[in-house]
């Protein structure tokens, strides 16, 4: 088991750049969620369909 | 056989990573916007100047996968090159080479980047959009990152195509289908890209004999890349005049085609000519400074003939 003083403790500035990059990744599926939201109320039942 | 080499001790813990120092800023480093800005603007081009209409959710989907799939082509060029990245001073304090990315991370980014791009590309938009958007980024990487670069002077005449492909993936968004004309927006990047390096690569010969890049001035010396400039330029303002003369685009467009493609004419040229002294680098940032230049108005004034030639105002 390892003890909670072997762990690895960010600095100030990690937590920053760690905090920082979380938020870039959930903006990024927010814009994902809502940019297929988007794509299916324009194509309607049409977005099933992808021919070739 | 053993996993564990005889010696180990397993009583201690593993070595934990180090904890990333990457910030947001340094990931979207790695997706090369520069680069992605002349990509998303030509995809555009093809997207507007082909036949139909788009709607503007589909089309800003398009380009945004554009986008995204050409930032992975720039992170998974950073993973393989990191090594000369780090040699040449262009590119020392890139996110790898300066340590602030880790490149495993930037090899993990990218994947997930070109997979998502491609995979959404062609479930969103269209199948063809998304299978050439899969071809540009293995051109890019496996193709001119990983073979050409380090192995021939013709890496930037070959890979070019790489660069040359997004307006012919915006126009198969648009219409899920490729003609002549977009085939013309390819061979104008995919000509406009050896002078426009090699005029780079005159000024930055040093960096690249350093690292080991067979770039044309290191193989073939100075003046052999100052004549090829010259026979890529005398090829490249015809062929930029093209979809004037072939009947695809108007005169508003065929002026600024034949206006650009002289100059690039006249400063490749003066690149042959000025062949010492500071007047030999001079010429070259000029021809470099105004190639960036042609391109974006090559491609706006192809948009605007073709938005006046929708509203009946085309000449």
């Amino acid at each position: 088991m390892i003890a909670p003083d072997d762990g690895i403790v960010l600095t100030e500035e990690q937590k920053r750049r760690r905090r920082a990059r979380s938020i870039a990744i959930a903006l990024s599926l927010g814009v994902l969620v809502v940019l297929f939201y988007l794509v299916t109320l324009v194509k309607g039942p049409a977005v099933l369909i992808r021919p070739l | 056989m053993s996993l564990v080499s005889e010696g180990a001790d397993l009583t201690k813990p593993l070595a934990l990573a180090e904890p990333s120092l990457a910030g947001v800023e340094d990931y979207l480093a790695l997706m090369k916007p520069r680069v992605m800005s002349l990509v998303v603007f030509t995809a555009l081009v093809g997207l507007l100047v082909a036949p139909g209409h788009v709607h503007p959710v589909i089309g800003f989907t398009a380009l945004l996968c554009i986008a995204i799939g050409a930032g992975a082509s720039g992170a998974l060029n950073m993973w393989y090159d990191a090594d000369i990245d780090a040699i040449m001073t262009r590119t020392a304090r890139r996110p790898i080479p300066a340590g602030r990315v880790l490149p495993g991370e930037a090899l993990a980014f990218g994947l997930t980047l070109a997979v998502g791009s491609v995979v959404v590309l062609g479930l969103l938009v269209n199948a063809l959009a998304g299978a050439l958007l899969a071809m540009t980024i293995a051109f890019y990487v496996l193709i001119y990152t990983m073979w050409l670069k380090r192995s021939t002077p013709q890496n930037i005449v070959i890979g070019g195509a790489a660069g040359a492909f997004p307006p012919m993936i915006g126009w198969a968004a648009a219409t899920g289908s490729l003609t002549v004309e977009p085939v013309l927006l390819f061979l104008i990047i995919f000509l406009w890209t050896p002078p426009h390096f090699w005029a780079l690569s005159l000024l930055k010969c040093d960096d690249y004999a350093r690292a080991g890049v067979p770039m044309l001035p290191v193989v073939a010396g100075f003046d052999e890349t100052r004549k090829q400039i010259l026979i890529y330029t005398l090829i490249l303002a015809p062929v930029g005049l093209s979809p004037a003369l072939l009947g695809y685009a108007g005169l508003v467009y065929g002026a600024f085609a034949f206006a650009c493609g002289a100059g690039m004419l006249w400063l490749a040229w003066r690149v042959y000519r000025d062949r010492v002294g500071p007047a030999a680098p001079a010429a070259a940032k000029k021809l470099f400074a105004f190639s960036l230049l042609y391109v974006f108005v090559l491609f706006a004034a192809l948009l605007l003939d073709n938005a006046l030639a929708r509203y009946g105002l085309g000449l």
